[in-house]
């Protein structure tokens, strides 16, 4: 059985214009250990969809349906306190996209990274204080630096504080939305070199949203990818990103530079993401796709199996 | 060889540190050393890219030979006259018709309270190109169309906030190419647009560097996509350029250690491949007091007594393969 199950999951954002369909119909699982990368562009709804799993949606945001099952319990169904108290931080934690700038500015690092561990364990402080010092030793900040203010550390050191904090109640899952996004391409390849030495030590399962395809190419083991609100391509890394089934991630793919290999022509994709408050019928891609067929614009997508745990929402390429 | 359209010589730009009133009375202000002696030539119709981190000095270079900030030192020659003292108001207007700016940030750069038609038509206007409201329109026109913003009517009256990032970036490409100039900054234009319309943009820009063989300097922290746009490129640590040559052979044969360890560190589109780990330790040190000799000296896993003493200059390599270390690469 799958760590984290979600199924059929829908979130609109109520407005005065309608519902924003900002995540319509997802379904994806991590496996134990594993990485997903929840991949796409701005709007696609990933963000969005992240905040549902963890119940933090935005006042506007309203929960239409589906189910997200940790280890068999349905995190939808049960209360906040319960979900409070035994959920976030010991269960899901989650680094947040421009964490350097979530540290709290007048408070030490080490109270800080100590507080969930102090709110959710019968533990005194120096035992606290103990652990995170480890664990800032684990992502290479260093336990001395638990004396320290947030602005007396570089932005490197920051979110890698950041990823020690989302450790300090040995989670089952982490959630990572843009770690690295704000980080100059060194600090970039060293933080996220610590995330996949992270992966190796303690087994950890994440899921990493995020707009880079390369970023995810680097770190994970699946990459889920989604356009419009909707998931259009879900599977093995290497499957979906040398052998793409959905004109969509095809096209995305090719869109991202590379310093390696052989230099080629670098696509584009004609116009513009749909408007999800009224978005295209049938497949949410037909009016940008190149293989349009007259199927494609009505009905409802569904995801197909085209190879082993390699999903697909387009059939254009079935019987290929 | 052809003569070069820009060439800049020696540039250096010091910011000094604001001190409190006490300090100021006993101490001197310190200098952050933002862009400490760089020199490159750009010829018409190249693209010459500038990478590197933030606060490496790429930006500040481009401000300055645009004169939006005033060098400290060195000299800036464009089209064979040394603008470096030219006085701004009268003299260095006249030069601005010809040299433009593309921002980074679309949502910032575009005035909210202009139409696109007036957002264009502003250099026509301020350059006094013609007074004429038919030929300035018939302009405007034109460059929306440059931009595949077609019809060009359709946007003409709209105003920033009712355009995507895409379209806005476009818009402000449009405004830069307008009066056909000899010369354009583009400070990270496309950093702020999605994978899927990036292409694109970067695309109509090279279309129309083709066309107005204008003289291109690119500046990015994107390594990747420098490959993509650039003939040549440069790449800056701390102020300075540690290599420069053409694209393809500084990303095929890095010669200094920095730019080795930078293109080590760019993400690569590509699970399956198998890459060297060469991620260097720490962090870029402090511009106010750089490190003596190389500046690259505290991180570099080659480094010995003698980058400690001794600066290294920019010495050819291979064919216009320039590195400024004193144990390169190849």
């Amino acid at each position: 059985m799958a760590l984290l199950e979600v199924r059929n999951l829908k979130m609109y954002y109520e407005t005065l214009r309608g519902y924003v369909k900002a995540v319509d119909n997802i379904d994806f699982w991590v496996e134990k250990g594993e990485a997903v990368g929840l991949a796409g562009e701005s709007a696609c709804g990933k963000t969005s969809a992240m905040l549902a799993v963890l119940r933090l949606l935005p006042s506007n945001g309203v929960m239409m349906g589906g189910s997200v099952d940790l280890e068999g319990l349905d995190l939808l169904k049960i209360s906040e306190d319960e979900f409070r108290d035994n959920i976030r931080w010991k269960k899901i934690s989650v680094i947040f996209q421009g964490a350097m700038n979530a540290l709290h500015p007048t408070k030490k690092i080490g109270d800080q990274l100590s507080e969930p561990i102090l709110l959710h364990e019968e533990v005194d402080k120096s035992e606290a204080w103990e652990r995170v010092g480890k664990l800032l030793d684990l992502v290479g900040v260093g336990a001395e630096r638990l004396e320290r203010y947030p602005h007396e550390l570089s932005g490197g050191l920051k979110q890698r504080s950041m990823i020690a904090m989302s450790l300090v109640c040995n989670p089952a899952l982490v959630i990572a939305d843009e770690p690295t996004t704000a980080l100059d391409v060194i600090t970039q390849a060293q933080v996220l070199k610590v995330i996949k030495d992270l992966r190796r030590k303690l087994n950890l399962s994440m899921i990493l949203v995020s707009h880079d395809l390369s970023v995810i190419a680097e770190t994970c083991d699946k990459v889920a990818i989604m356009y419009a609100g909707k998931i259009v391509e879900f599977g093995d890394i290497t499957a979906v990103f040398t052998e793409p089934l959905h004109p969509y991630s095809e096209q995305l793919i090719a869109a991202f530079p590379s310093v390696l290999g052989e230099k080629r022509e670098l696509t584009t994709i004609h116009g513009f993401p749909p408007d999800l408050l009224n978005p295209p019928s049938g497949c949410r891609f037909h009016p940008r796709c190149p293989y349009t067929r007259d199927s494609c614009r009505s009905g409802e997508r569904k995801m197909i199996e085209l190879g082993v745990g390699h999903y697909t929402a387009c059939e254009y390429k079935v019987g290929v | 060889m052809a003569e070069s359209l820009l060439e800049v010589q020696g540039l250096k730009k010091y910011f000094p540190i604001k001190l409190g009133l006490l300090k100021s009375l006993t101490s001197e202000a310190p200098l952050v050393h933002a862009v400490d002696g760089v020199s490159f030539k750009i010829k018409a119709g190249e693209v010459f890219g500038l990478v590197g981190e933030s606060g490496c000095g790429k930006t500040t270079t481009g401000r300055c030979i645009l004169r939006l900030i005033e060098p400290t030192g060195g000299m800036i020659v464009y089209k064979g006259e040394d603008i470096t003292n030219l006085p701004l108001e009268r003299e260095m207007r006249r030069l601005r018709r010809s040299m433009q700016i593309i921002f980074q940030d679309p949502y910032e750069s575009l005035n909210p309270r202009m139409s696109i038609y007036d957002i264009i038509a502003e250099p026509i206007r301020l350059q006094k190109i013609t007074e004429n409201t038919e030929e300035t329109l018939e302009m405007v026109r034109r460059a929306l169309e440059e931009m595949r913003m077609v019809p060009p009517d359709e946007y003409l009256y709209r105003f920033p906030h009712e355009l995507s990032g895409g379209q806005r970036q476009r818009v402000a490409v449009a405004r830069a190419f307008v009066l056909e100039p000899d010369f354009i900054v583009a400070d990270e234009p496309t950093s702020m647009l999605d994978a899927s319309i990036r292409g694109e943009v970067l695309k109509l820009i090279l279309n129309l560097i083709e066309k107005t063989r204008c003289a291109f300097l690119y500046i990015t922290h994107d390594f990747a996509l420098a490959r993509y746009t650039c003939d040549r490129i440069a790449v800056m640590y701390l102020g300075k350029i540690v290599e420069t040559g053409l694209t393809e052979e500084v990303i095929t044969n890095p010669a200094h250690p920095y730019t080795e360890a930078l293109l080590a560190a760019v993400p690569v589109p590509d699970p399956t491949a198998r890459r060297t780990e060469v991620v260097i330790k720490g962090e870029v040190p402090s511009p106010i007091n750089p490190p003596p000799g190389c500046r690259f000296n505290t991180r570099c896993p080659y480094a010995d007594d003698r980058c400690v003493e001794e600066e290294p200059e920019l010495v050819e390599v291979d064919k216009n393969h320039f590195v400024a270390c004193h144990f390169p690469l190849i």
